[in-house]
């Protein structure tokens, strides 16, 4: 489904991505862990088509994507951004930012879709009117999802979806993607610096430092300490030492 | 020193009612190391802010006992409470991003704090600052002592805040999330540090977090809070022996690396834990 | 009974869970008045101004006499039971001018308003959401604009053209704009990069449809804010253009040209050009503390 090759990335003067590939099939998870300044965030912010300004060879479906995206791409991938707080509009409603999409598309069938969508992600259809000050964070992240799945799309890209919200609401979250996962068939790309996470939702995990992907691991071969790169070494160690404590 | 807090409850006026931030919550800190863990909204920050009075201006706070080593914090004026904060106790935040000033150098602030307290002369200050980042690990003290806090990575910069805290000589030191905004590998350095400073100088430590595996992992106790209040305390290591069903809840709901879970226990609030 | 029901308009309004677009849009709203209520210099200037606009508009029913009607025998009175402000030099009654006069110097401002808002709004959002050549183009014309003094652009332009109401409103608009431009511009440039407008990017949505439904309704608190602050000025620039005599021409009266016209008698009838002073220093000072108001309210880095 998803299919990178040799990715890099500028800001300026700074080479931020250098020379990244790797492969999503279609219906899979894939997780890319780092730390902050790896380049991680920067690899989705290149496939979702937020920033232009990248060479190497990006395919969706086999599709080859140009640096300007046109809205058959857009209801095809879409992506959950890590901050709730920030990435719902402060002065529209939970039914404005869910319609939006619907209406960007010329999709019909407005109210049956939001109010399916708002049962989907678990919210109740009393929240349909409120404002996002009127939403707690785990709430927020559940509109977010919504709103990311308007436009029916078969891509997911998520930026450290849970990084902000409290752990038991990230249960529900995470819990809440893996449904919509076996439900609708999607491929996820998660993006997160919790290796406990990316393990918990993706069966490959890549691990970027620096801008390079220095390891591809199973979880399986993660969870059982068969790491090759010493980065990934020490992540594993830092994320199992909390927990055997 | 000592600080009590004796049944303390922090209130706020807003449109439709009061709201109860913080209910009935009742501590003892000794020279030791206290972890206060708890979701957001759960008044961790509160309760540890009280000690120093350093609260939004509109909450209403009533207490039967609150005192900073014999000190009544309550009724203390704001002269008595500047002798206390910076001076006897150092708040550190979240993110150096926001609490360093950023137009000046990384030394000159803790050169200013260690003046604030101790009378001497710039060149000593300079000296005291040097001493100080060598003191919070840091390898090239001179270089880092004219940097602004731009040209520093997070975990340096949280390193500066501390040593900027380290130089009145505190006895207490409150830290507020002082890793969430760093990444693993260094969130672990800084909490090191912080372990190796507190037990050179004897000091005692207030450390605020959401992550109870790490406060009880680095703490000598943990109290556990919910919805305004203290529902468990623990001692270090006991974190596998915790009885309520809140602080299991917290515990299970976390993906694990070691061991696979398929499904991810969600955690249903029992109105009896508000009781 | 009408307590009760007062009570349930304000649950209605005050709700967590609102049941239509409707009912939260105006729930926004009461919240928002609310906040602006407990404001007291603020709610003063909004009583004021609104005042002012009310007497204006029904001048014809509150005048006592016809503005332009001359009484030569009875010129420069004092304040009388027959003439309440007194009479001008052409023994015209002051007080109903004044009234007349609101129609033509608050009109000559919402006109400007109604035409520097939207103006410095489009130049601005589009300079800073674009960015790049765009926004070096525009606000370098901005600069142009903002280099020359106001006041003599304004009297250039209407000097160039004919004096008169409309030239001068052109005038003023021609001079306020870039200030607007500008402050529209920083906001779109904060705005444009946060998640939201990303995520509305990401729908495959326009640059014109982003703009137009998800930036420029956050620029307007601050604008509406700039505005009222402003309005003080705009009054203080149509009564200095019709000082000049390149704004309303006699016998149209207008604040700043009653003050112009009577300057000669400032010290044996004083009353004749203070009372049209008074008007505008109240005028002004009434849209400036609504915009104070307005600003605690609508501007969410004061927050």
């Amino acid at each position: 489904m998803i299919k990178i090759e040799n990715l890099h990335v500028h800001f300026g003067a700074v080479h931020a991505v250098r020379g990244v590939s790797f492969n999503v099939p279609a219906g899979a998870s894939f997780g890319i862990v780092g730390e902050s300044g790896s380049g991680k965030s920067t690899v989705l912010r290149a496939l979702s088509g937020l920033n232009d300004d990248w060479t190497g060879s990006m395919r969706i479906k086999g599709t080859q994507l140009a640096p300007r995206r046109g809205k058959d791409f857009f209801r095809r991938v879409q992506m959950v951004f890590q901050d709730p707080y920030g990435s719902l509009h402060p002065r529209q409603t939970v039914d404005r930012a869910l319609s939006e999409p619907l209406e960007v598309h010329g999709m019909d069938q407005h109210e049956r879709r939001i109010l399916q969508a708002l049962s989907e992600v678990a919210l109740p259809p009393s929240v349909r009117f409120r404002y996002p000050h009127q939403l707690s964070g785990g709430q927020r992240q559940r509109v977010a999802i919504a709103r990311a799945l308007m436009a029916e799309p078969e891509v997911l890209l998520l930026d450290e979806p849970t990084s902000a919200l409290d752990v038991s609401v990230q249960a529900e979250v995470l819990n809440l993607l893996a449904d919509l996962q076996e439900r609708r068939g999607l491929t996820y790309l998660l993006v997160s610096h919790n290796l406990a996470v990316v393990a918990h939702l993706c069966p490959m995990v890549g691990v970027m430092q620096g801008g390079e992907m220095v390891e591809t691991v199973s979880r399986e071969d993660l969870r059982a300490g068969r790491t090759v790169h010493p980065h990934t070494t020490e992540l594993r160690r830092l994320s199992t030492e909390l927990e055997e404590a | 020193m000592r600080v009590e807090i004796q049944n303390l409850t922090i209130a706020f006026p807003t449109a439709t009612g009061i709201s109860h931030a913080v209910r009935g919550v009742s501590l003892d800190l000794g020279t030791e190391k206290l972890g206060i863990v708890g979701e957001s909204g759960s008044g961790k920050s509160l309760t540890a802010r009280s000690i120093l009075k350093l609260l939004p201006r509109s909450a209403r706070i009533t207490a039967d006992k609150l005192s900073f080593d014999g000190i009544d914090v309550l009724t203390a004026n704001e002269s008595a409470m500047r002798a206390i904060r910076g001076r006897r106790a150092g708040l550190i935040l979240q993110d150096p991003k926001y609490s360093l000033n950023p137009v000046m150098t990384a030394g000159a602030q803790i050169a200013e704090s260690w003046r604030m307290h101790r009378k001497g002369g710039a060149r000593e200050a300079r000296a005291a600052a040097i001493d100080l980042l060598a003191q919070v690990k840091i390898n090239d003290p001179g270089r880092v002592f004219d940097a602004y806090p731009h040209e520093l990575s997070g975990g340096m910069g949280q390193r500066v805040m501390i040593a900027m805290m380290l130089a009145p000589d505190p006895e207490l030191l409150i830290a507020d999330e002082p890793t969430s905004a760093l990444d693993a590998t260094v969130q672990a350095e800084i909490l090191r540090l912080m372990e190796d400073l507190v037990a050179r100088r004897g000091m005692s430590l207030i450390l605020i977090s959401h992550d109870l595996p790490l406060v009880s992992h680095f703490c000598d106790r943990v109290a556990v809070m919910y919805a305004g209040r203290i529902v468990e305390q623990l001692g270090a290591g006991e974190l596998a022996q915790a009885k309520h069903p809140y602080t299991r809840g917290l515990l299970d709901c976390m993906p694990a690396l070691s061991q696979p879970k398929p499904r991810l226990p969600v955690m249903t609030r029992d109105p009896a834990w508000l009781a | 009974m009408s307590a009760t029901t007062g009570q349930s308009w304000r649950d209605w309004l005050l709700t967590d869970t609102p049941a239509s677009r409707r009912q939260a849009a105006w729930g926004e709203r009461y919240r928002l008045w609310c906040s602006f209520r407990s404001n007291g210099l603020a709610m003063i200037g909004l009583v004021v101004a609104l005042a002012m606009v009310v007497l204006s508009l029904s001048a014809p029913l509150l005048a006592s006499y016809d503005p332009g009607t001359q009484e030569l025998a009875n010129r420069l009175a004092r304040p009388s039971a027959a003439h309440w402000l007194g009479t001008d030099e052409l023994g015209r009654d002051v007080w109903s001018r004044i009234l007349y006069g609101g129609r033509v110097t608050l009109g000559m401002v919402v006109a400007v308003v109604a035409l520097v808002a939207p103006l410095g709004l489009a130049i601005g959002c589009i300079a800073g959401y674009f960015g790049g050549f765009a926004d070096r183009a525009l606000m370098r014309v901005t600069d142009v604009f903002l280099a020359f003094p106001r006041l003599i652009l304004a009297l250039a332009f209407v000097a160039a053209i004919k004096p008169g109401i409309t030239s001068a409103i052109f005038a003023i608009v021609l001079t306020a704009w870039p200030p607007y431009a500008r402050l529209a511009r920083a906001e779109t440039m904060t705005i444009r990069n946060t998640d939201f407008i990303a995520a509305v990017r990401l729908t495959g949505a326009s640059p014109a449809r982003i703009i137009l439904r998800h930036v420029v309704p956050l620029c307007l608190g601050s604008l509406v804010v700039r505005v009222t602050l402003d309005m003080s000025s705009i009054i203080l620039t149509a009564a200095a253009l019709g000082f000049l005599g390149m704004g309303a021409q006699p016998p149209s009266p207008e604040w700043g040209a009653m003050i112009a016209t009577a300057r000669r008698f400032i010290l044996e009838q004083w009353w004749v050009p203070t009372i049209p002073g008074i008007a505008i220093f109240v005028a002004s000072l009434a849209f400036n503390l609504l915009g104070d108001g307005l600003r605690d309210v609508l501007d969410p880095k004061q927050r």
